[in-house]
């Protein structure tokens, strides 16, 4: 478990920096959040000395409070699920995140899934018919790896016409578990799915493909063949040896795919995390983009320590050092 | 392994070492002759020059507007003469024509004099941030790997920690606080940098330990140099395919990076106070928020994401070619079906096909500095001629099989030529 408890000190460490940077930014940057939201009461009238220290108090600006009692508070507040409140939704930031959260883990899980199963299947054959007309899929895959998530999205978006309907169209089934609203849900979640499943394929087809080569040439998979085996057996040995450095390099694959999802989810309107950062970054919001910033922190450092634990599993070696 | 003997006994054995041998250590630079890399610097050259000389050849200033004839004005349904209102009009942008190559915006400005414009930012914000990412894991990974122990440990702590934190929505938030920040590209470029030198920093790290007990280090150290002199002079230079490899893989992903947060409205716009620099996330960003999608106005939205694409492209094509370089078994093109027909080898399987005879030979080719290490080496292979592979790194050009030699082409061509047999 030695292995496994030293990456989970690094991730704790690397969730601490982040909250920390979220909690330092708003303080030492001039033109605060509080400054924002006090012009944007005297809009409405006069906010007076009494209604800045109120936004102070709101926002954990206290500034009659010293900066290490405002870390301590802060992080008091986290540990209550207290991420602050949002002006423009006028509703605790922690549930709104709450309610985004689904509809974000959702087709990052099902997308991610898909890409990584075809992607490496597509690798481990490239790599076995090398030499063969498959290579010309090489550089296709090298140019799909290349493009931005949310171009791809806009070319879906122009192909296939479906856009900026969701918000909308999903409201009028009831909310819940009936056909129409689960129909309307996956029928509108297919092209950002998709497109987040194409751009993430090609990368993990890449990093299989060049691992699959280096793995062929391995003693083991010649004496498997030597052996006679079938085809599909050798295939399969050196497949799963391959796939380790793969899942090893995951954090990697992982940050890329959130943040290219969280692209996805704005050229589709589709109501995840990612739009309402959108949202709440042209409105200023700062504690909204706070809050959601510290859950997709949270979120990736989770699916890094899943894939941690899953290479444990699966590495012999892993295993018996952990 | 699947050769058929018959046809190799076919094959005019290859001739032995001559006394004769051109040793050049000095490597040169000939032109690489691997459609991968040929495309890829291709690629990357007409950016490059387009990104220089962009705002000379470009037609317009990007910011020129002219409402009057770069836009098409379309008559308001309901207004205008016979309907009791003032006529009004909407702007349609122009579909491209002679006087405007790539057409215009609904701005009534001239796109083809934007992307030119926009090539510049972003190609300078990415190599910049590359650049810094790259001097920054060469630090860390370099430091860490050779100094070893507690330093190692504190160092690598750093880099798994920067490399856990997501990128992109780290440098939402920096971007967002500093607003004045997205305009400044050097800032950019560094927040950039910071957020993804760590997964360089880690491969460094790893190839430097590996390094660190090679006898020609072991002999450097034993002979008193420095510390500095060993890592800059003996490791440094064996870590150079990595750190290109790394370089253009960093610089993919710093021009994603800014791209994605210009899209997102963060690296200031042009027609902000202060002004931001075009750059094609912005093109995409203005094409988007203005409907150019669902209006049909593909040349306002499309040429800016092509051109990421196909310079993304470009770097990921040449950073194969330095892959291939660095591992030999990686080259498809190797021994293709045509060329193995041409050299009378009957090619049933693919596996078993890429004869590199060391495998600890493989993951890099040292290129060792000590010139008493060539020496040894060449007495070596006097000696005995037929362990030529031992001692040849993996080079595809020398696996010494003579049938493979023959065949295969030289494709990374600035390796020593000595390490390929006698030349012919």
């Amino acid at each position: 478990m030695r292995a496994l408890a030293r990456r989970v000190g690094v991730y704790i460490l690397a969730a601490w920096v982040a909250l920390t940077v979220s909690f330092l930014l708003p303080r030492v940057v001039p033109g605060n959040p509080v400054a924002g939201a006090v012009a944007r009461a005297s809009q409405s009238g006069n906010c007076n000395s009494a209604c800045v220290t109120a936004i102070q108090e709101q926002l954990g600006f206290n500034v009659h409070t010293s900066l290490w009692e405002q870390y301590l508070q802060y992080w008091g507040n986290l540990g209550h699920g207290n991420l602050g409140q949002s002006w423009s939704e006028n509703a605790p930031v922690s549930s709104l995140i709450v309610s985004y959260l689904p509809w974000t883990l959702g087709l990052l899980v099902v997308a991610t899934a898909v890409a990584f199963v075809a992607g490496t299947a597509i690798g481990v054959l490239m790599a076995w018919r090398r030499g063969s007309w498959v290579d010309w899929v090489l550089p296709a895959a090298t140019f799909l790896s290349a493009l931005p998530y949310f171009f791809l999205a806009l070319v879906l978006v122009l192909i296939f016409g479906k856009t900026g309907t969701m918000l909308y169209d999903i409201y009028g089934a009831t909310a819940g578990l009936n056909l129409p609203y689960v129909a309307s849900i996956i029928s509108h979640a297919i092209l950002p799915a998709a497109t987040v499943v194409i751009a993430a394929a090609a990368g993990f087809m890449l990093a299989m493909r060049n691992q699959m080569i280096s793995t062929m040439d391995e003693d083991f998979v010649l004496v498997a063949q030597a052996k006679g085996l079938p085809a599909r057996r050798v295939i399969w040995y050196a497949a799963r040896n391959a796939l380790l450095p793969v899942i090893a390099n995951f954090t990697v694959a992982i940050s890329l795919v959130v943040a290219g999802q969280i692209l996805v989810e704005i050229v589709f309107n589709y109501p995840g995390i990612g739009f309402h950062l959108y949202d709440a970054l042209g409105k200023l919001d700062y504690s909204l983009v706070q809050g959601i910033f510290v859950v997709i922190t949270l979120v990736v450092l989770a699916a890094n320590l899943l894939a941690d634990v899953v290479y444990v599993l699966i590495d012999p070696r892993a295993r018996q050092m952990a | 392994m699947t050769i058929n003997s018959t046809s190799l006994a076919g094959i005019p054995p290859v001739a032995g070492p001559t006394a004769e041998l051109v040793v050049r250590p000095t490597r040169v630079l000939r032109l690489p002759r691997s459609p991968k890399v040929i495309a890829g610097l291709v690629i990357l050259g007409v950016f490059g020059v387009l990104a220089i000389i962009g705002r000379w050849i470009a037609p317009y200033s990007p910011n020129a507007t002219d409402q009057q004839n770069w836009v098409r004005h379309v008559l308001v349904p309901g207004t205008g003469p016979g309907t009791g209102f003032p006529a009004s009009y909407y702007p349609l942008p122009l579909p491209p024509s002679a006087a405007h190559w790539l057409g215009t915006t609904v701005f009534a400005q001239d796109v083809s004099s934007q992307l030119l414009a926009a090539t510049q930012a972003t190609m300078f914000v990415g190599l910049l941030a590359a650049a810094i990412a790259t001097v920054l894991s060469v630090l860390f990974g370099v430091t860490a790997g050779y100094l070893g122990g507690g330093t190692d440990e504190g160092l690598s702590l750093v880099a798994n920690v920067f490399l856990a934190i997501p990128g992109l929505p780290l440098l939402i938030v920096l971007a967002d606080y500093m607003p004045s920040a997205g305009s400044s590209v050097l800032l950019v470029a560094a927040i950039i940098a910071v957020t993804t030198w760590a997964y360089t920093s880690r491969t460094l790290r790893a190839q430097t330990l590996s390094l660190r007990n090679r006898d020609f280090v072991e002999a450097a150290r034993v002979s008193g140099e420095s510390r500095v002199r060993i890592i800059l002079v003996e490791v440094l230079p064996n870590l150079i395919p990595i750190v290109a490899a790394s370089f253009l893989f960093t610089a993919l992903s710093a021009m994603g990076a800014y791209v994605a947060i210009a899209f997102l409205g963060l690296a200031g716009s042009p027609t902000s106070s202060p002004p931001g620099l075009w750059n094609w996330g912005e093109m995409l960003r203005e094409g988007f928020a203005n409907n150019a999608v669902r209006g049909g106005w593909w040349w306002w939205w499309a040429p800016p994401g092509i051109c990421i694409a196909l310079l993304g492209t470009g770097l990921a094509l040449l950073n194969f070619g330095i892959d291939e370089f660095i591992n030999p078994r990686l080259r498809a093109a190797g021994l293709s079906r045509r060329t193995a027909k041409k050299a009378g080898i009957s090619l049933r399987s693919t596996l078993g096909m890429t004869p590199v005879a060391h495998r600890r030979a493989v993951a890099i080719m040292p290129q060792v500095t000590a010139a008493s290490a060539w020496t040894t080496a060449m007495a070596t292979r006097r000696s005995t001629p037929s362990s030529t592979v031992t001692w040849c790194f993996g080079a595809a050009r020398c696996w010494g099989w003579p049938a493979r030699a023959a065949a295969a082409k030289p494709h990374w061509p600035w390796l020593p030529s000595a390490c390929c047999g006698p030349r012919r």
